[in-house]
């Protein structure tokens, strides 16, 4: 049966746009119209950043982000909060991404039930590999919440099926052997890579990481099933360019099916 | 205490609750990788031979175990004796674990090397064996370190090794790993982390302990040597816990020793201005382990304060929070002002200047020691000389020619 996730990235019949957006950025107060803009520029969900202290995993643009939002007084109880009291307006997914030690200090099972209970489908979690997920992989089934998988160019084979074989919700290809932000190109086994995880993949496969142009998202979607979109929308809420966001959350839809 | 059978980590790099691999997937593969690599080596004589040889002509091996006197006289308790870690090559016990991890890096191809350092002396400690195997050095320094270290700084890059300053955060340690982490994510294909403590995702914290257990085993065989039978005490300072760890892992079943890490308390526990992970701090994920970490009610990690750059850490390996929490190890703390007092009580009655870090376990070990009998016995981990704390001292006490 497929998940929330799943059906929402592929009921439209198009490739996926999801976008990615750092909460309590600008204020939390902004999380609201920032939501419903991009639901209603054709965002198929929306990644949801919670900011932390040592994001190892974040270049530069998230980084700042996070330290913005944390300046703000942002915490994960005052997206929660928020997000809730707007939950009927959003008809899309809503995914966190978000370090493992703000769920911890959170208390895993309250997080769970909080996240449900705020409409939240989906976890992404960049330092919970494989090997850890038992830590919160049952909580999380409890309340119907997705843990988001990634899968990186330096993932062998094997390990790839694996992941593919028990993934929910979408799997997250990271497009490049680093960290986030945008780049001037990929490597050139890209669509080796992405073939190789829709292979084994039971969910769609959508890429991420780096992806900052139309023109990349173009080429991207050609071989997986949507991509994500994190520094470069960060960049356009800060300058102001809803317009832009516009066109690059539609890009997608103009790719062909495959 | 049930420790009469110690065989942690378990398979997966657990000790108890603690430890693991938090780390993102782009680095698994090299995680799991190395681990292999690991096994293979400790299996393999000639690594063993390869790593003596190294340990023995060019760290320096083994390091005296120096019976105190004057210490001990001024303390009047307990003898005091010192494991002179801060004689081996590079004045520091570093190097224990920099060769062992450069040697596993050219078995497994790896040219590059990367590398995080506090006071600069794991920084120091991995240029050198670079420089010695011919391989590229990248060190992360925080950019306050790099202040207060500048001698280390200097002497890395005459070694060959790149600097790279990191402004983020406080410009400490936890930046500095930030950083290192995230340079490997970049360039983990062609590039080995050594990591400078039992800190990190599982094979590391066993690894370094591993490779810093020599301290734990030649102090064992001396102290037998000199007096023997067990010592009573011991006593090491403690940032991310790797001298500690060396020196009381050979001991952990040995229930009649007591061992006590020190942790840095900066200016006061009642301040915020402290190092002391395990005191203030709660078990929490970070550069990819679960251990103690001192963090706000929301899981935002806290900077940490430590007069000391190499004890300047909000977390503590994985290893010491499981022996926390199952009490075969006392936690202490020492603040910066008994710890400058120690750096200046060691100088002038034995005529050792001791690491700043160093200088908080004698700080303890004098207070221990003073409430011991005379009878009985104390090794003090003294993990590194002083001289790179020298410009500290003397800006925050003064003296010179006037």
């Amino acid at each position: 049966m497929m998940d929330r996730i799943q059906k929402a990235l592929t009921e439209k019949g198009k490739k996926a746009f999801v976008p990615y957006i750092m909460a309590g950025d600008g204020g939390l107060e902004t999380l609201k119209e920032k939501l419903l803009f991009l639901q209603e520029c054709g965002a198929d969900a929306v990644e949801i950043g919670i900011p932390f202290s040592d994001p190892v995993a974040d270049g530069p643009t998230i980084q700042e982000a996070g330290i913005r939002a944390l300046s703000r007084g942002t915490t994960l109880r005052k997206v929660l909060e928020k997000v809730q009291t707007f939950k009927p307006e959003i008809s899309i997914p809503l995914i966190l991404m978000t370090y493992l030690n703000p769920l911890v200090a959170y208390g895993l099972e309250k997080f769970s039930e909080d996240a449900a209970e705020s409409g939240i489908s989906g976890c992404i979690i960049p330092d919970l590999p494989l090997e850890e997920e038992d830590f919160i992989l049952p909580a999380l089934e409890e309340h119907e919440i997705s843990l988001i998988s990634l899968v990186t160019l330096t993932t062998p084979v094997e390990r790839i099926k694996e992941i593919g074989s028990k993934a929910t919700g979408f799997i997250y290809a990271v497009t490049v052997t680093g960290i986030t932000g945008a780049r001037n190109d990929f490597s050139e086994d890209l669509a080796a890579f992405l073939s190789s995880i829709k292979s084994v993949s039971r969910v769609p496969v959508l890429a991420g990481f780096g992806v900052s142009n139309a023109e990349q998202v173009r080429e991207v979607c050609k071989h997986c099933d949507g991509v994500i979109v994190g520094s470069k929308i960060i960049d356009l809420f800060e300058q102001g360019d809803l317009a832009e966001i516009k066109r690059l959350v539609s890009t997608s839809e103009g790719v062909s099916l495959t | 205490m049930t420790t009469n059978t110690y065989d942690l980590p378990d398979e997966k790099g657990h000790f108890g609750n603690y430890g693991g691999r938090f780390v993102p997937e782009t680095l698994m593969h090299a995680v799991l990788e190395l681990e292999k690599e690991y096994n293979r080596a400790l299996a393999d004589e000639e690594f063993h031979a390869d790593l003596q040889k190294l340990m023995k002509d060019y760290v320096g091996r083994e390091t005296p175990l120096y019976l105190a006197g004057n210490l001990t006289e001024h303390a009047g308790g307990a003898k005091i004796y010192l494991k002179r870690e801060d004689l081996n090559h590079t004045g520091a016990h570093k190097i224990n674990n920099t060769v062992g991890q450069a040697l596993l890096a050219v078995r497994m191809g790896k040219r590059k090397i990367v590398a995080e350092t506090g006071a600069g002396q794991h920084g120091v400690a991995t240029a050198t064996v670079c420089a010695l195997l011919n391989l590229e050095c990248v060190i992360f320094m925080g950019k306050e370190d790099i202040r207060r270290q500048q001698l280390n700084v200097f002497r890395m890059e005459l070694l060959g090794a790149k600097v790279i300053s990191v402004d983020a955060g406080s410009g400490t340690l936890k930046d500095a790993v930030n950083e290192a982490l995230r340079y490997w994510v970049t360039n983990v294909r062609d590039t080995h982390y050594i990591l400078g403590s039992v800190m990190g995702p599982h094979p590391f914290p066993k690894m370094v302990r591993d490779f810093q257990s020599v301290i734990g085993k030649e102090t064992k065989q001396q102290f037998f040597e000199k007096e023997g039978k067990l010592p009573d005490a011991l006593v090491a300072c403690i940032g991310g816990g790797s001298n500690s760890i060396g020196l009381f892992y050979p001991f952990i079943e040995d229930n009649s020793v007591s061992i006590y890490g020190v942790e840095a308390a900066g200016l006061g526990l009642a301040t915020d201005k402290h190092a002391a992970s395990l005191s203030k701090g709660k078990p929490g994920v970070l550069h990819g382990a679960m251990m103690y970490l001192l963090q706000d009610e929301d899981g935002q990690i806290q900077e940490a304060h430590s007069i000391s750059a190499g004890l300047d850490y909000p977390g503590i390996g994985p290893e010491h929070s499981y022996l926390h929490d199952i009490n075969r190890i006392t936690y202490e703390s020492v603040t910066d002002d008994e710890a400058l007092e120690a750096f200046q009580l060691l100088s002038k009655l034995e005529g050792i200047i001791p690491a700043l870090e160093s200088a908080h376990a004698i700080a303890y070990a004098v207070k221990l020691a003073a409430g011991m009998s005379k009878d009985e016995r104390i090794v003090v981990c003294l993990s590194g000389r002083g001289d790179k704390d020298v410009q500290t001292i003397k800006d925050r006490i003064g003296g010179g020619m006037e």
